[in-house]
Order: C-alpha cells, then structure tokens, then sequence
C-alpha cells in the first residue's frame, strides 16, 4: 500500500510540476498577477509530494519489501537498519527519486525566500525549476522507476546493497553531491528569467549570488567526502582518481567557482553581464553533463550505473534540449545587454577576469580528457585511455599562475589600481611566504627543488596574502578591534575560502613529495619499516559480521622503540553480494596518515599488505572543508537579507 | 589608436596568446598520455585495418581473462605473473604488487604496463571491476559470440576455489 501511495505521490508530483512549469509562466507573459501568484502554493506542493514519494520509498527498504524489484535488488534483510536507508538511494532508481526531491527541496526554499523579488521574477523563476522538475520526474516515473513491482513472482531475500555503498562517508556523499548539482539549476533559472524580462543588474546578482554560493558550497562538500571516501572504501591510498565521475563533479564546480567569483564583479560594478549570465547557464549544463555520464553507461568506472540506452538517450535529449534552448534564448537576448563600466588593465575586475580564465581552461582539460577517449572510439580509433599523468601535468601547470594571481587579487582595487603602493606590502608577504616554505620544509629535513617547496610556496603566498589583506581591511577601520565587526561576512569568506585554496594546494604538494608507499609480503610477526614506521603484524583472524564475513589483521606500530598506535584492516566478503572489500586502517594526524589495506593471502600463511605513510592527506580535504565553511559564512553576510527586506515594497515591476 | 582601446587589445592578445599556449601544452600532454588498448589477439596479429602491431617499450593497456590455473606467484615477494587470452592466443603478464580484490581466474581484467617483449608486459597496474559478473567493455566486445560464464553461474568446484575458504 505505502508503495503505491509513493508511485501516486510522485504522479501527483509530476502534475504539478507540469502545473508549475506552465502556469505562472503563462501569467508572466500575460500579466496575470493571478496566476503568478499560484507559483508559490504550488512549488510548496511538488516539494511534500516528491518528499512523500521519497519517504514511502525508504519504507519500503526498512520493511525489506522485496516485491519491489528496486528493494530486492539493492537491500537484503540483514543489512543494518541505517545502510537500509541510505541503499534507497544506492541504485539509479533511488538515486534519481532522490536528485527530483533535492531540486523540489531547492524550487521550495527559492519559494520561501524570494519575498523580495519583483512577482514577475519570483514566478518565472519557479516556473522554470518546475519545468526541469517535470524533465526529471518524468524520468523517474517514466524511465527508471523506483517503485515498480515484480509481482507476483518476488524474491525471499533481496541482493543486498553494493558493499562499496555501505560506510558512513556514502550517507553523506550523494545527499550533499546532489544538493550541489542540482542547487545550480536556481542560478540557472534565475538566468533564464533574468534573460526573458532581460534585466540584469547588481540587484540581479545580489539575489543570484546567495543560491549559487549555497550550491557551490554542497558541491564542495560533496566532492570532497566523495574523495574521503574513495580513499577509506578503495584500499588504495589515494584520494582522486581522475575518474571519469570524478570529473562529471569537478566540471561544475569549477564553472561554478567562476561563477561566484564574476557574479562579484556583476554586483559590484554592474558589468561582465552576459559573461556571469553564460556561467550560470554553463554551471547546471555541465552539472547535467555529469548527470548524463554517470547514467547513461557511455563511460564506466566506480560510480556509474547500471547502463540502458533508453534512460542515456532520454538524458542527452533533455540536456540538448535545456542547453540548446538557454543558448537559443541567451543568443537573442544578450546582444541588447551593454556594460557600462570602465576599468583599467590593472584592476580587481581584470584580474577577476583571469580567475574566470583559468578556471574555466582547468574545467576545458578535464572536459577534453573525459570525453577525448569516447569520441575516439566513436570515431572508430580504438580504444583508448587517457592516464591520470595528463590531468597531473595540466593542473602543474595551470595552478602555479592561479595561485600567484589568486594572492594578488584581493589587494586589488576595483577600476584602478596604482601598482606603487602594492609592492612593499605583497614584496613583505612573499618574503614572508619564503620564510615560511623554508622553515616548515627545514624542520622535517628536506630543502629541495622540489614540487613540495612549490607547492608550500604558491600554499603560503596565497595564505599569508590572505591574512595580510584582511589584517589591512581591518585596520582601514581605524583598529583591529574595532574593524573585525564591522567588516562584511563575506570578506571574512573569501579570505578563509582562500586560506582553505592555499591548504589545499599544500596538501596536495606535500603528499605527492613525500607519501611512502610499499607493498609488502607479511607473516604473523613479520616487521615492515616504512618512513620510520615499524610496523608489525600480531595476529590474522576470522571476521564475523551481521551480512559479511572475512579476515581482519591486526597491526601494531612503532617509532623509534615508542608505540605509536594500534591498527586494524579488514579484508571483508560479503556473502549475498559475494564481493570483497577492503576495510583499511587509518591513522590519522595533521602532518601524517598511517594507511595499512590488507591485500590477497597469499599461500605459505602470508599475507599482502600495503602499508603507506602519507604526508599531509589531511590538508587536502581540511582544504576543502574550509572553503566550504568560506562559502558558508560569506551566505551568512547580512546584506544578502537586509537589502531584500527593503526592496519589497514596490519592487513589483521587472 | 584610443589609449583605452590600445590597453584593450593588449588584454585580449594577452589572453589569446595565454588559451593558444595552453591548449597547444594540453594537446602535446595528450598526446604524451594516450594508452591504446589491446586484447590479447590485437596484440599478437595487430590492431585495426593495418595491423599495426605495438613496439616493444610501449605504454598500453590489455585486457582480457585471466587464464584457469596460470596465476604464480614468488614465494618470498609479491611478484606475480599470470596468463590473458580472448579469443585465441595468450599473452603473459608480470605485476609487483597488491592485485585488486576482485581479481580471480577465469575473470576479465584490464592491466595497465609497459610491453616487453612480443607476447609480455610488465604492469603498473592490474584493474578489475567490483562486480563479479563484471567483463570490462572491450574484452565483452572482442569476445562477442562467445559465451561469457559469471563466475557465480559456474560449477561449484571451480568458482569456489578461492571463496570457500570465507
């Protein structure tokens, strides 16, 4: 019964949003307040529908309903309760349901909060989110869906979820991943209604601004527990493969850094209108790209799902259709759209520019070497795969003029800069940066020409630069104490997202320099010596677990005679899947990860073992934690609300 | 020529010269990094209409399954060798290291190395699926016709070789 109340909610849904998709638009071109008004109400709607839908379908996970093929195919009566859970969006099916209720959930919140905008906006605004919920929903229903039943023939027992899928860091990562993706079809819509009424100015931005940094800041997240995930479900140490997946995520993140960054500049001088517009539009393109992707089966790795032509088909025409169309739009409306202001070739405006440069040619390297091998075999070439060495080397390059731009431009001022009165305080934070780089590499012994010092180099320029900017911010207020309250909630976001940029990149130098990594052949009681680290196998032994079986090893660790700590690697094999996976040990400190996977056993009462000791991995994912927190704090800068609330009267006409 | 547009110009001519030294870098990197791919059969006759064959050093990628009973090991390190076939001949393949968990005989592979002679390659690296009835795409299509058997539909006697022990 609660499934089909599901199948009906979601039809329910899918009503709807075909409502919602036509009415208040119809209303906008009409003026009919009327119908405009009906946007709100009925985004509300979708969004309970499309949360029942989602709510009977974990129901029918907890209560192991194996009738429903989506159940019995990826859940099994003995898996924990919370994995039950999170297995109702283990599958594509699941996974779809929960992408519709993610974006009702945005289409919601834009409805709630919009009280500020022009009616005309707020309707067609939710217009066309409701227009992408019913392409989605469709598919759902449609195409892949999650609640179709396989009576009167069904399975005692389900096939139980993909063991990869049951860790902690897969609760959270395609919820947050999602709420990315999908939070970038707000600024989307915000564009496409922007371009119909065809105003764009600084208050166009202010309104977008908020959504597209709330989006960037899950799709930040998400990526980053999708690595932190990689690296402890894997067993191979690392944390980012250049996975075609992994880039489907990075696309859009990287269009949509350069969103944020040049809807500044719209905001605070009014230009760069079309470009902003044009990232928007390309931010949620590229999200559905990856969309597209993982779904369709047109590339296989890790992620992607199980493939059906139709579902990858229905997909590339939605995506044509909502890239074509945008485009189709942007290309009319956009010529009659000027920038007034000037600005002179040293200014913040150009070196956002550049920013926008970079990150836009870093999101073309990752498009070309993802799909470069598809159209290769396409074109009948053969087979072919593009190596990890390719992206390495290309984001070598790119990053080091980033980095140095990226310390620069906060210092920059808007319109002009004189470039005199930089010099003494940026020569002093790259001597400062110099210092740095050298004391932290001479204290662990290794001053070298090497990608380390780089990266320490570009990590503290960026850093310091950063500190030193807000500290002069800071002091224009008269005192330091007195200026930290009165300096914008986003000043403080952009230094800590950059702060967070500069740990990110030292991370990632330090573990490519100095990670030790060794596989080795070990009995009980053998002793492997790894970067200083003496590790010892004390005991192999049988595992017992609710839905698994297999062998955990037990290490103990040492350096120089003093026991570090003790650690425990699980080879598991999950007997109704009938998989293996590898559980490994980790521990954890800021300068260092103690990382042992247990391998094969090999005949003769061995074991493999790989046993690394990485430098700094923490950093990289601190990185990203506190550029999302950048992000979070720059939301929560008063301006976004205040101007909102005194716009509403009268703001009526767009 | 007008101050401002002069400074314009410089800009643009800066930044087109900035995307053409970029993209010619990411086509030289491109090409620097391509791996074909083999199955055992390619490699032995030759790949494509002009059966090309690969030179001895050359980065590739193979794939193919893993032959019944050819996986050795070196007793006192983890040096391995084992055996892939497709469709007829049969190249061997060495590899230091951790192999994937999934890695079985009888399953397909695809291993990533250096060809050192005509019929071996030293891997960096072996690649199996985490799914069992897993064949990588390539292999499933070079073997097209022939009867792929999941491991879980095969015999008891031979499929549980090495998971009876859990």
């Amino acid at each position: 019964m609660i499934v089909e109340a599901g199948q009906l909610a979601l039809t329910f849904a899918f009503a709807l949003s075909l409502l919602l998709s036509t009415v208040p638009l119809y209303g906008s071109f009409t003026a009919n307040q009327r119908l405009l008004l009906l946007a709100k109400p009925l985004a509300f709607g979708l969004f309970i529908f499309s949360a029942v839908a989602m709510a009977a379908l974990i129901y029918a996970f907890c209560t192991s309903d194996f009738t429903v093929i989506n159940v019995a195919q990826n859940s099994s009566s003995t898996l924990p309760w919370y994995y039950q859970i999170t297995a109702s969006f283990g599958s594509h099916e699941g996974s779809m349901l929960l992408w519709v209720l993610m974006l009702c959930g945005w289409t919601a919140l834009v409805a709630q909060f919009s009280k500020a905008l022009p009616l005309l906006l707020q309707g067609r605004i939710l217009g066309i989110l409701g227009l992408i919920s019913a392409g989605f929903i469709a598919f759902s229903l449609f195409m892949s869906n999650p609640f179709a039943r396989s009576l009167p023939f069904y399975p005692v027992e389900g096939r139980d979820l993909n063991p990869l899928l049951q860790d902690f860091g897969m609760i959270m990562h395609p919820p947050t991943l999602y709420m990315g993706y999908v939070g970038f079809a707000v600024a989307f819509a915000f564009a496409i209604a922007a371009l119909m009424g065809g105003r764009f100015d600084s208050v166009w931005a202010r309104w977008v601004r908020p959504w597209a940094l709330a989006a960037w800041l899950f799709l930040t997240l998400g990526i980053m527990l999708g690595s932190w995930w990689a690296y402890n479900e894997l067993g191979w140490g690392g944390w980012w493969f250049w996975d075609p997946v992994e880039n489907a995520s990075f696309m859009p993140w990287l269009a949509g850094t350069a969103l944020i960054h040049s809807l500044a500049v719209t905001e605070k001088r009014g230009t760069f209108k079309s470009w902003t517009v044009l990232l928007a539009l390309s931010a949620f393109a590229l999200s559905l790209v990856g969309a597209f992707l993982v779904r369709s089966g047109v590339l296989v790795s890790v992620h992607s799902f199980a493939t059906d032509p139709g579902r990858g088909l229905y997909l590339l025409a939605f995506l044509l259709v909502v890239i074509g169309g945008s485009l189709l739009l942007y290309g009319s409306r956009m010529n009659s759209v000027r920038s007034q202001a000037r600005y002179q070739l040293f200014s913040r405006e150009m070196l956002l520019w550049g920013n926008n440069i970079f990150l836009l040619t870093a999101c073309l390297i990752v498009f070309l070497g993802t799909l470069f091998p598809l159209f290769h075999k396409e074109l009948g070439l053969g087979s072919i795969s593009i190596g990890e060495p390719f992206f390495n080397q290309m984001f070598y390059y790119l990053t080091i003029p980033f980095a140095l731009l990226l310390g620069l431009g906060p210092w920059v001022r808007w319109k002009q800069q004189q470039v005199m009165p930089l010099i003494r305080p940026l020569a002093m934070v790259a001597v400062a940066a110099l210092i740095v780089s050298l004391g932290v590499l001479a204290s662990m012994q290794s001053v070298q020409a090497n990608l380390a010092l780089l990266g320490m180099l570009l990590g503290a320029w960026v850093g310091i630069s950063a500190l030193a900017e807000v500290m002069l911010r800071l002091r224009q207020f008269g005192s330091i104490s007195k200026g930290i309250t009165k300096l914008n909630a986003s000043h403080y976001g952009m230094t800590l997202a950059h702060i967070g940029f500069a740990v990110l990149v030292i991370g990632v130098a330090m573990t490519k320099t100095y990670t030790t990594e060794r596989d080795v052949r070990m009995q009980q009681g053998d002793v492997a010596t790894v970067a200083g680290y003496e590790f010892t196998l004390t005991e192999v032994y049988e595992l017992n677990g609710p839905n698994y079986g297999g062998q955990a090893a037990e290490l103990d660790v040492r350096k120089d005679g003093q026991f570090v700590t003790h650690l425990h690697a699980e080879k598991r094999f999950y007997r109704i899947q009938r998989t293996i996976m590898t559980e490994s040990a980790v521990h954890a400190r800021l300068s260092r990860d103690l990382y042992v996977s247990l391998g094969e056993e090999l005949p003769g009462d061995a074991w493999a073992l790989r046993i690394h000791v990485k430098s700094f991995v923490r950093w990289i994912w601190l990185g990203g934690v506190l550029m999302a927190l950048g992000a979070l704090l720059a939301l929560c800068d008063k301006r976004y609300r205040r101007k909102q609330t005194q716009r509403e009267p009268g703001a009526e006409h767009a | 020529m007008h101050p401002r547009r002069q400074k314009r110009l410089i800009a643009v001519v800066l930044v087109i010269s900035l995307l053409a030294s970029a993209i010619g870098a990411m086509l030289y990197a491109l090409q620097q990094n391509i791996d074909l791919f083999y199955t055992p059969s390619q490699l032995v006759d030759g790949l494509g209409k002009d059966k090309i064959k690969p030179q001895v050093g050359q980065r590739l990628r193979i794939g193919g399954m893993v032959v019944n009973g050819s996986v050795t090991r070196d007793p006192d390190s983890l040096k391995v060798s084992f055996d892939l076939v497709d469709t007829g001949p049969i190249v061997r393949v060495t590899y230091e290291g951790i192999l994937p968990d999934l890695f079985r005989e009888g399953q397909g592979i695809v291993a990533q190395g250096v060809l050192i002679d005509d019929t071996t390659i030293a891997a960096s690296e072996v690649l199996a699926k985490h799914d069992e009835e897993y064949m990588p795409p390539e292999v499933a299509e070079a073997l097209k016709g022939i009867k792929h058997v999941p491991p879980s539909q095969q015999g008891a006697a031979n499929a549980t070789s090495t998971e009876g022990r859990y």
